[in-house]
């Protein structure tokens, strides 16, 4: 569950920006839509605990987020937050189950090479595990970075423009993925998008809406 | 996985960069360390052959040559003294010690050392095999004599003129091996000690003519030389009178092993400096190499760090990846550095063995060594600071922002 209540974040340069109010239940899906330079990224940043808001309520998964310490935050988002970036971010160093691993390092956590082999299986890249990132497709990347999202069944997965880079076909495949895992997980779903095709594949998901910052974009 | 085991992937992400920065570290780390174990051993060869020798008597001219001719065996002596000159040496009441050497012939290259028992009993050395001389024309070999001639108890051989091989060689003379001495790592190991008569009659043959009378040989034999004397004060407070007794005094030199030493080592300090020098100089471009890998290596790795902290990484823990980086190159660096050090020094010590020279082992430790590992983790650190600094203030919401 996500409870947003008159969020508002001040960024250095003293700019204010206020969020519309929002509560998603647990499981449930959020689309973030407006466009680029908007607040999207931010609000995401403020779900994660990544930073504080400067006034309002935020609730993520029963817990206020900023009132925890620094070292307390980093522990709470390891273990309540899957988090999906644009560009995947997978370490051209590592394989793909070490990639995996990365989570478990995050965590504190001793690396649980069963979960991380099912982890893969349920997204049907268990035969990639041994391969390094460059090795891998477009699609067979997404979802190994779908399932390092998902290892440690957070309460909550970040998608930040998850099509942004996707054709019409592998967006709707991509989409139903996310939807389906994060569901299975029990995560509440939310998806920062400017993509309309987005909106038209989550058709029962709830929508908050980013307007452009006057002056310019949110820094 | 632990930010060892993950620090050592990154590494070796990078396998080009990471070789080349090894070998620097190692480069610079090895020239100090050879440098500081090199030094050791000089200095615990000197100190062992120096043991309890307060001073070398013998004839006038450079008193280091009497030293390193005298009590290192590593160059020729100034000229010889008369016996009874030395004779008269050891009644003064300062002298608590008196070993006479009588030098001038070797075999293979090794010196024959005309002496008395009190020579090994000096340097505490012990028979592998076989018994001292009992009289003229036996020898006791030293351990690294016996081992490279391959003579044995009970066989003959004969001597050469001069202390380098090469020389004339005394066929009418034949000394008999009666004891082998077990190795001791001191000067004894590289000579064959026989009396000092034995070197008199050796020479005493090689001049005597066939016309010579009893007279003539009475004469030969008041007219006795030996090379040099080594002399054990009675008491500390001859180091300040007896050299210059001696030197004044008497037709013959003095020198202090101490002294002549100290100059040496501080002639050959220089060198050394140089290398140490060197060997800063290439600390210094290894460290400068290994924080420009880091720091791109941070750079390149911006958004993997990220996504850690996205994760749920602390601060701390993704800069300490970048430092434990550091400590693994430094960690393997000192391994190579010091390995190569040690292989370097053995090499030295075969080519100086190979050369009837100081006896120097390689494969020892020695306690300066120490300051390798500790400088090898300064390095590291010094190069890691900056770039973990930058691995820990990094700004994760960028990566929200990145596209």
């Amino acid at each position: 569950m996500i409870e947003a209540l008159g969020v508002a974040f001040a960024y250095p340069g003293g700019q204010m920006l206020r969020f519309n109010d929002v509560t998603v239940e647990q499981g449930g899906t959020l689309l973030l839509r407006g466009p680029s330079g908007s607040g999207k990224s931010t609000w995401l940043a403020l779900v994660a605990g990544l930073l504080t808001p400067s006034a309002g309520v935020l609730r993520v998964a029963g817990q206020a987020v900023a009132a925890l310490g620094p070292s307390a935050r980093d522990a709470w988002r390891a273990r309540n937050v899957g988090f999906l970036p644009q560009k995947l971010h997978l370490s051209d160093a590592l394989t793909v189950a070490d990639n995996l691993a990365l989570v478990y390092f995050a965590a504190g956590m001793p690396v649980d090479r069963t979960a991380i082999a099912q982890g893969l299986a349920a997204l049907g890249v268990a035969d990639l595990a041994g391969r390094k990132p460059a090795q891998l497709s477009g699609g067979q990347a997404q979802r190994v970075a779908l399932a390092r999202a998902l290892l440690l069944r957070p309460r909550v997965v970040l998608a930040d423009e998850p099509t942004a880079s996707l054709d019409d076909a592998a967006c709707a495949t991509a989409l139903q993925l996310l939807q389906r895992t994060a569901q299975a997980c029990g995560a509440t779903l939310v998806v920062a998008t400017h993509d309309a095709r987005v909106l038209q594949a989550l058709p029962q998901a709830q929508v908050l809406g980013f307007q452009a910052v006057a002056g310019g974009v949110a820094p | 996985m632990n930010v060892f085991t993950l620090s050592w992937r990154y590494l070796w992400s990078r396998p080009l960069a990471t070789v080349l920065n090894l070998l620097l570290l190692a480069l610079g780390l090895a020239s100090m360390a050879f440098v500081l174990i090199a030094r050791d051993k000089v200095d615990r060869a000197f100190e062992r052959d120096l043991a309890g020798i307060d001073l070398v008597v013998g004839a006038k001219g450079s008193p280091m040559q009497l030293i390193l001719a005298g009590v290192f065996h590593l160059d020729v002596p100034p000229g010889n003294i008369a016996l009874a000159d030395v004779q008269q040496l050891q009644q003064h009441p300062q002298v608590a010690q008196l070993i006479p050497l009588s030098l001038g012939d070797n075999v293979a290259g090794f010196r024959i050392v005309g002496t008395t028992a009190a020579y090994p009993a000096h340097y505490g050395a012990t028979l592998a095999s076989g018994a001292l001389w009992q009289e003229p024309m036996q020898a006791v070999l030293g351990a690294q004599v016996a081992a490279r001639t391959g003579l044995q108890l009970g066989q003959g051989f004969v001597g050469a003129h001069g202390l380098g091989a090469g020389g004339a060689v005394h066929a009418e003379a034949a000394y008999t091996v009666t004891g082998v001495l077990k190795p001791c790592g001191c000067v004894l190991d590289r000579l064959v000690l026989t009396a000092t008569e034995s070197v008199w009659k050796v020479h005493d043959d090689m001049h005597a003519t066939d016309d010579m009378d009893d007279e003539d040989r009475a004469a030969l034999a008041a007219d006795r030389e030996i090379t040099l004397a080594l002399i054990t004060y009675s008491t500390p407070l001859a180091a300040v009178s007896f050299p210059r007794f001696v030197n004044d005094s008497t037709a013959m030199q003095a020198a202090a092993p101490a002294v002549e030493i100290t100059r040496l080592l501080s002639m050959v300090g220089v060198g050394t400096r140089v290398f140490q020098g060197l060997g800063v100089v290439l600390l210094g471009v290894a460290a400068l190499s290994v924080f420009i890998a880091l720091w791109s290596a941070v750079r390149e790795r911006r958004t993997d760090l990220a996504m850690l902290r996205m994760l749920g990484a602390s601060p701390q823990k993704v800069g300490a990846l970048l430092l434990c980086e550091a400590l693994w190159l430094a960690a393997l660096a000192c391994v190579l550095g010091l390995l190569a050090a040690h292989g370097l020094v053995a090499l030295l010590g075969a080519m100086l063995m190979a050369e009837q020279s100081l006896a120097i082992t390689g494969w020892q430790w020695v306690h300066t060594e120490v300051w390798v590992p500790v400088l090898a983790l300064g390095v590291a650190l010094l190069a890691a600071g900056l770039p973990a600094l930058g691995a820990y203030r990094l700004d994760v919401t960028q990566l929200l922002n990145s596209r």
